[in-house]
């Protein structure tokens, strides 16, 4: 039904991984606890999707691991490694060495993400020169490289192009080839294809998963859409209103969903249905954040398959080191 | 969970085939926009050329990629804006002659109706969703009660009425979808065109939301032109599939002969490309032509196509009969 991706190799150490990291936002109608003991890891040449409805925490959690957070957040727990380095202990001034050369960012709506007047070629050579320690004369070559690189036609042509004369699909490939011209170790995609058709949506995807298959590089891709996780991704994770609910590689993670929230979703998807009556929507909505009487499993005024346990401390069982779910009454193996 | 059996699609594709009266019959429409002044102008060729045709209680999607054109030809269909060229003929009338200021105040405006991508944007801000739906009914100056017609609406469309008080900034995405819908209910219209409606919703909305636009057209006989990027969407909802490229309607036919044996170029290219699909991906490479002022001796398609001929350059090539309902505007499948 729904095709999936093939699995990569994972190098012993992960490149990224976060460990329980809490997170709330202080506000004036109360606190929003948006992440709750958040873990997860993506492994060198690794493709991991981050998936769950809009307010899961996805965002929060991508800006809290490129240290961008809003000011009326708080960590509250937990950790972030990159490479062995604390994140969350870092300068801010290490922050911006790592970020852009160490870690990449692909955003949602890349014309809002480039600068509107200055050529798309310079706009490369800025990020070549601050990161890349090239020497000045080899710049042009290298940017137009670059452009050559995410598949642009008439790379030496572009190089003058304001992104106003260029495509929403070049716009985010442009994109692509500045957070990937400084050779990251870790890319971060918030998004990337929001907007854009579902051809180029294609393009883009495959170009990401290329670049990161070829230069070995750790890829986050945040999406809302499960199909598209399901096509691009070698491991899944699911996220619910602060949780990580699920974790698991791609194929498993679409034929034999554990946690009741993953069933749902992928039983709310288009794709693969062979008629309307087929699609099952998901009852009710994410919890308030900010309730005080917020229960152990964020899932359970939703949940189909509730019993006395879900009451308890939410555990997480592990399947494997790649593996987990948090549930107590979990969906059977097909 | 996964499976079921389809009785009620089967239904509503009985009650289609059954029915093959004509509601609204388009030909040869066109829409150009002036560009620049003098010996600079040009014209940009948004919609040109397209014919065809909508029975009542079909559900036809409207696909293509952004700038091909099917917003313009929804908003041509809609009446909010004038056409260059060509008829509209609509229960029977011709409305392309009505200038889109007095269709705003005729009879027909209430029997065209338009559901917008994001309620968010379509919605004023200040406006409850009780004033939201009431106002097509006062506008148009419909008869009958206001209050109790409001009250009749929010329950087809699964409102709550005690939200009927409220703002749009105070009701979830789906809540503000279904606002939109009922607005669109209200005058009784026969033909919904509804612009990407699920578009900004997450997926455990959308689904409510689709089911809700698939009982509305079987309980109402409505018949929808569903505009949509996403084609595992329009592959549920839509009998019947019309595909456009760069203003032209390049395919038109059955979604499921559609979408398993797609005859265009470009259609196959799109199919290809749906998420979840298996099989090998059709990458478009090369120039997307320019819709300002182009060759009219040249497929659009031409320079992108991966399987085009030096003869797709120099002519331009018309629809063409392939299967009952399935045409195709493509040189190589005229043999």
């Amino acid at each position: 039904m729904i095709s999936t991706a093939s699995t990569a190799s994972t190098a012993s150490r992960p490149v990224l991984s976060i460990n329980d990291l809490s997170l709330e936002f202080r506000t004036r109608s109360g606190t929003v606890r948006a992440l709750d003991h958040v873990s997860l890891s993506v492994g060198r040449g690794e493709i991991v999707g981050l998936v769950g409805e809009s307010g899961s925490g996805k965002s929060v959690l991508c800006h809290a691991l490129l240290g961008l957070s809003d000011r009326a957040a708080r960590i509250t727990g937990g950790a972030i490694y990159f490479d062995g380095i604390d994140l969350l202990a870092a300068s801010e001034r290490e922050l911006q060495d790592l970020r852009g050369r160490e870690i990449g960012m692909v955003f949602q709506n890349p014309r809002a993400a480039l600068n509107p007047i200055r050529q798309i070629g310079r706009q490369l050579e800025d990020v070549l020169r601050r990161h890349g320690a090239i020497r000045s004369q080899d710049l042009r070559e290298r940017a137009i490289a670059s452009l050559r690189e995410v598949a642009i036609a008439d790379p030496q042509k572009r190089w003058h192009a304001y992104p106003f004369e260029l495509s929403g699909g070049m716009c985010q490939r442009v994109m692509i080839a500045l957070a990937m011209s400084a050779s990251p170790r870790l890319l971060i995609c918030d998004e990337p294809t929001t907007g854009l058709d579902v051809t180029t949506q294609a393009a883009v995807l495959n170009l990401i998963r290329e670049r990161s298959r070829a230069n070995q590089v750790a890829t986050l891709l945040i999406t809302h859409d499960l199909t598209l996780a399901a096509d691009f991704c070698d491991r899944v994770v699911v996220m619910h209103a602060g949780h990580v609910v699920e974790t698991a590689p791609t194929a498993r993670l679409f034929s034999a969903p554990r946690h009741p929230y993953t069933g749902a979703l992928i039983g709310a998807t288009p794709a693969g249905r062979a008629d309307i009556d087929a699609l099952v929507p998901i009852a009710g909505g994410l919890p308030d954040l900010r309730r005080e009487d917020l229960p152990a499993c964020r899932f359970i005024e939703r949940c189909t398959r509730p019993v006395a346990a879900c009451a308890g401390d939410l555990r997480h069982v592990s399947v494997t080191s790649m593996e987990d779910f948090a549930c107590a009454n979990p969906l059977p193996l097909p | 969970m996964r499976e079921s059996a389809a009785p009620a699609m089967s239904a509503t594709l009985q009650a289609v085939r059954s029915s093959s009266e004509t509601l609204l019959e388009v030909v040869g429409l066109s829409r150009r926009f002036a560009l620049g002044r003098g010996r600079k102008a040009s014209q940009l060729h948004a919609v040109d050329d397209i014919s065809l045709r909508l029975r009542r209680g079909e559900s036809v999607g409207l696909v293509g990629e952004s700038g091909c054109g099917k917003s313009t030809l929804a908003r041509l269909l809609a009446r909010l804006i004038d056409p260059t060229e060509g008829s509209i003929v609509f229960e029977g009338r011709d409305i392309a002659t009505l200038s889109a200021r007095s269709f705003a105040v005729s009879g027909e405006r209430a029997r065209i109706q338009l559901v917008f991508q994001d309620a968010t944007d379509s919605l004023d801000p200040r406006q409850t969703a009780r004033e939201a739906i009431a106002e097509p009914l006062v506008r148009l100056r419909l008869p009958g009660d206001v209050e109790q017609r409001v009250q009749q609406l929010a329950q087809e469309v699964g409102l709550p009425p005690e939200l009927l008080g409220r703002l749009p900034h105070q009701l979830s995405g789906g809540q503000r979808a279904r606002v939109g819908i009922a607005r669109a209910l209200a005058p009784s219209p026969s033909l919904l065109i509804l612009d990407e409606p699920t578009a900004a919703l997450d997926v455990s909305v959308q689904a409510v939301v689709l089911q809700l636009l698939a009982r509305l057209r079987r309980d109402r006989g409505l018949t929808y032109l569903f505009v949509s990027h996403d084609l595992n969407v329009v592959r549920l909802l839509c009998d019947r599939v019309l595909v456009m490229y760069l203003g032209r309607l390049v395919e038109e036919g059955p979604s499921q002969q559609l979408f398993d044996a797609p005859a265009h170029p470009y259609t196959r290219a799109l199919v290809s490309a749906i998420p979840g699909r298996a099989g090998e991906r059709i990458e478009l490479t090369g120039e997307v032509r320019s819709p300002i002022d182009p060759d009219p001796n040249a497929c659009r398609f031409h320079g992108r196509c991966p399987v085009g001929t030096d003869a797709c350059g120099r002519s331009m090539p018309v629809l063409n009969e392939v299967s009952v309902g399935h045409r195709v505007a493509c040189l190589l499948t005229q043999g």
